[in-house]
């Protein structure tokens, strides 16, 4: 196989990672929204840990993003 | 490549969509060399400088004879300072209150490039991971040097989680100080690729609004009016996140709380 195809799809592989992303920050927000639903007066007082669990879980997604960078542009 | 080459590469020739990697360039603006080292001042400096002084200004402009009654001006730089006072006593306490000049500025700071970045034809400094890095870095090792000056060799103790078998220690022990060592890479890696992230993403998608022309265009178009509103709430995000994150940090060398 032709070397620059094989980073591309290596690249293309990596960004698999932000499928983590999406699912944990889908659970983050539907369970707040759960928790919100059944306990409204609650709610306000979680929200900087919800905005602290979207960022935690995106980052975990966003360092394959940047694996499939690295991949592309350094190599 | 020639010069003609790398513009047409940047901005899309006849037949290719436009590099969304050419945004992130260092342009070196005075050109500067001390000691052997390259300490150019380029754009990344200039915003940086744009951003200190929007933020000096604002502050002092907003709060000139504060009244009691705060005008517009006054109380979104009131609003500013209490959200941040609020945020270090509820995650800190009220002994963490000497390091609030600190996450105000880091906050005000980080809130700012994001923002200016948000500009078009502007440069996001936060998109490059050394600038996020510098700042990551600094925070760990102030926050690790507070610990150790709070606690002495006791800190050591943070790394040992309570109410553990003994078999698991040598294990858990291990887990506690890695994940303690790679908090300055999340840190640092969390701003750099939301930031990154966003901004490809929108000049990708910038680039399909004008490749489909007047008649196809406008689809793309109105997901960029979306998108951008996403990115700046990202923006505003992500100098929350990492502002409390230091809170956090903060925490743990001044209470050793898990």
């Amino acid at each position: 196989m032709d070397p620059s195809a094989a980073k591309l799809i290596g690249a293309g592989l990596a960004s698999i990672a932000l499928v983590g992303a999406g699912v944990g920050i889908g659970t983050i927000f539907g369970n707040y929204l759960q928790g919100a639903l059944r306990n409204p007066s609650a709610a306000p007082g979680q929200f900087a840990n919800l905005l602290l669990g979207f960022a935690l879980a995106e980052a975990t997604g966003l360092f394959g993003l940047v694996v499939a960078l690295i991949i592309l542009f350094v190599f | 490549m020639d010069a003609q080459a790398a513009e047409e590469a940047a901005h899309g020739g006849a037949t290719s969509l436009p590099n969304p990697m050419h945004q992130f360039e260092i342009k070196r603006l005075i050109p500067l060399e001390l000691f052997g080292f390259d300490t150019s001042f380029t754009n990344s400096a200039l915003f940086m400088v744009i951003a200190a002084t929007l933020i000096t200004l604002f502050t002092i402009y907003a709060m000139w004879g504060g009244k009691l009654v705060p005008t517009r001006l006054q109380s979104v730089a009131e609003i500013s300072y209490e959200f941040i006072a609020n945020m270090v006593r509820d995650n800190v306490g009220t002994s963490g209150m000497q390091y609030f000049p600190f996450i105000f500025t880091l906050f005000m700071f980080v809130l700012a490039l994001n923002m200016l970045g948000m500009m078009p034809y502007s440069f996001t400094v936060t998109s490059h991971i050394i600038v996020t890095f510098a700042l990551a870095a600094f925070i760990f090792l102030a926050v690790t040097a507070i610990g150790f000056w709070k606690h002495g060799i006791g800190f050591l103790k943070f790394f040992v989680p309570a109410g553990v078998p003994a078999v698991m220690l040598p294990l858990l022990v291990v887990i506690e100080v890695i994940s303690y060592l790679t908090r300055p890479l999340s840190l640092s890696v969390r701003l750099f690729a939301n930031m990154m992230a966003g901004h490809t993403m929108l000049k990708v998608f910038g680039a399909f609004v004008v490749a489909l022309g007047l008649l196809g265009g406008w689809a793309p178009l109105a997901f960029m009016v979306g998108f951008t509103g996403l990115e700046i709430l990202v923006a505003f995000l992500q100098a929350y996140v990492f502002a409390i994150l230091t809170c956090i940090y903060l925490n743990d060398a001044l209470h050793m709380h898990h």
